[in-house]
């Protein structure tokens, strides 16, 4: 069981709010994303969750129970930290053993929860070394370790994989993924990254200097998302947003296109424009394309094959019924 | 140190500074060692000749060597016991943000700015004076008799001295290292259900060991021979005869510096020893 339920939960250091009063619903078992820029009190409400801070005002329940005030060992939750955190003078055996030494679990049971964890994890090999032995993605996986030998209600994920380079962060990313569909608890995971929160997630949480902007699976927030900032965070590249003349002729202050959404062609179309940069990709190209009213660069996606080059002028219409439409306030209109 | 030349000329550039230290080393060593093998009475006669063993044989025997040495290791173990505990504990209170904390720092490192004969005086007149001192009227409020410190405790009182000089040092080193600790490796701990003090046992701890090693290292050796707190108060009576006492004592109030030579060598084997052992039993954790 794990569900958590943050009841008009706020925070604030002094006198700044990080987080005014916000209701959030995490159920059992969901893989739920916390994504935001910098700053923007995602971090704080995993640790508001998990504990670490007082929360200033609300109620956090966990699995029904009032767990405001209830210590973070008590909470039954599991963190793992973006630095790791591992204690660098034990073995990575120890490290694993740690909150089962602490919580008074029978030795035998902890080696076999030990041994049950290094095999899920591909850490047999390296139980009795130390932290500053292992490279990057086992020390990540030792930390997950860690957190799993203790069977908690549920994971809590603080940018986990930050610290990784790209290539082991597509790895980490699918392990995950797969350790979620495995043991079917409940887990909650931040980042800034949104490319991580939409292959992941069940549940994404938007969140923008300490507000929920908008809570939803990965393709509700790709196909409606319910304001600008949201249909800007969203997806990758970015979102175009047209503002001016152009929207208003929709009948909006800003409208959106995204870059897969245009048709190109190189005789005709709504806008002309000059192409900038194009970025090859093999499959497909990114086109940075200037002198659409509104709008410079605009981004859109081609096809790989498409011979294109600095310096070209080329036609994009937008596909008018994938188009994003928003009112002066940044809220959608449907 | 890439080339020929560059190693050459690192060489030629180190000379100096190697030249002036062996030289600043061996030429009392090597003094110590001739003299020691010398009858040398300066105030009476002056060199009367070689000896062999002579020296090292009375020195050995005499009946206050083996006392010294134990003093010598009683003064530089109680010390290094109060001090790294005493350092642990202030250095974990004074990372605990407060308010003041910058002033108070200062104060805690201010002992270490006195000179140690100063502050034996200071303990000496000031404290552990049984009929003015501070001590003595704290006592006598309590309606209890002073204690005459410097000769019913004597060593206990060189030990409590020395340790006021010394904990500012520690604490300093054990400060540095306690904030040098990530605090999410703390938060962890926390989460993995360790209370506080098991957080302190299991996190802190090992985690300052580099430190304590450090601490334990250079106070012994500058521990050994400690001689102006003794010098200043007891004057090497009630015994807080140290090694370093002994030797000053044969060469200077028994004009024998012969003798006292002898006890420096002996001086010189005490330190190795301690230094070798230290060095098994805490030398490991100054191993990255």
């Amino acid at each position: 069981m794990g569900q958590i339920k943050l009841n008009k939960v706020s925070k604030s250091f002094g006198e700044t709010e990080v987080i005014p009063p916000l209701d959030l619903t995490i159920e059992d078992g969901e893989f739920t994303v916390f994504v935001g820029p910098s700053g923007c009190g995602k971090s704080t409400l995993l640790r508001l969750i998990a504990g670490l801070e007082d929360i200033t005002s609300g109620v956090i329940e966990i699995d029904g129970l009032d767990a405001t005030n209830v210590p973070p060992a008590k909470r039954g939750l599991a963190m793992v930290f973006q630095s790791y955190a591992l204690y660098p003078h034990m073995s990575v055996r120890k490290n694993i053993a740690f909150p089962m030494k602490m919580a008074g679990v029978p030795a035998d049971e902890q080696a076999r929860r030990i041994t049950a964890a290094a095999e899920a994890l591909n850490l047999t090999d390296y139980l009795d070394r130390r932290p500053g032995q292992l490279s990057g993605g086992q020390r990540q996986r030792v930390a997950i370790g860690r957190a799993i030998v203790r069977e908690p209600a549920a994971f809590l994920f603080d940018e986990p994989l930050s610290n990784l380079d790209a290539a082991l962060r597509v790895g980490m990313r699918l392990e995950i993924s797969e350790m979620h569909k495995r043991l079917a608890t409940t887990m909650i995971y931040v980042t800034h990254d949104q490319v991580e929160a939409m292959t992941m997630a069940d549940k994404i949480v938007v969140l923008r200097a300490g507000v929920i902007e908008q809570v939803g699976t990965p393709l509700e927030l790709y196909h409606t998302p319910c304001n600008e900032f949201v249909a800007g965070f969203i997806g990758s590249p970015q979102m175009n947003l047209l503002k001016g003349d152009e929207a208003a002729r929709h009948g909006a202050t800003t409208i959106g296109i995204r870059p897969e959404h245009t048709d190109v062609s190189q005789t005709e179309g709504t806008w002309k424009g000059v192409v900038g940069v194009a970025e090859h990709l093999g499959s497909d190209t990114f086109l940075h394309v200037h002198g659409v009213p509104g709008c410079d660069p605009m981004t859109v996606r081609v096809d790989g094959e498409l011979p294109v080059r600095h310096g070209d002028t080329i036609y994009l219409t937008p596909q008018l019924d994938k188009l994003h439409k928003f009112d002066t306030q940044g809220l959608r209109i449907d | 140190m890439a080339t020929q030349h560059s190693r050459s000329a690192a060489r030629l550039m180190m000379a100096p500074a190697v030249v002036l230290l062996l030289g600043w080393m061996l030429v009392p060593l090597t003094m110590t060692l001739y003299f020691s093998f010398k009858k040398y009475l300066p105030l009476r006669g002056g060199d009367l000749g070689w000896v062999g063993f002579d020296n090292y044989v009375r020195f050995v025997t005499s009946s206050a060597f083996w006392p010294s040495v134990l003093t010598t290791l009683t003064i530089v173990g109680g010390v290094l016991a109060i001090t790294v505990i005493l350092g642990i504990l202030l250095a974990v209170l004074l990372n605990q943000p407060m308010w003041g904390q910058g002033v108070v720092r200062i104060l805690v490192i201010a002992p270490f700015f006195v000179m140690p004969t100063v502050s034996a005086l200071v303990w000496k007149n000031m404290f552990m004076d049984p009929n003015y001192g501070l001590l003595a009227y704290l006592w006598e409020f309590f309606g209890a008799e002073p204690v005459q410190w410097l000769s019913q405790a004597s060593l206990t009182s060189i030990i409590m001295i020395v340790s006021w000089q010394w904990l500012p040092f520690a604490t300093l080193i054990l400060l540095t290292a306690i904030q040098s600790l990530d605090s999410e490796q703390l938060e962890a701990a926390e989460m993995d259900g360790a209370p506080s003090t098991k957080r302190f046992a299991f996190i802190t701890l090992p985690h300052l060991g580099r430190a304590i090693t450090v601490v334990i290292l250079i106070q012994t050796i500058f521990l050994l021979s400690i001689f102006a707190e003794i010098f200043v108060t007891t004057g090497g009576a009630f015994g807080t005869k140290t090694l370093t006492y002994l030797i000053f004592q044969r060469v200077l109030e028994s004009q024998n510096v012969g003798l006292g030579s002898a006890g420096g060598v002996y001086a010189i084997i005490l330190a190795n020893i301690v230094a070798i052992f230290l060095m098994r039993i805490v030398g490991k954790n100054l191993d990255a």
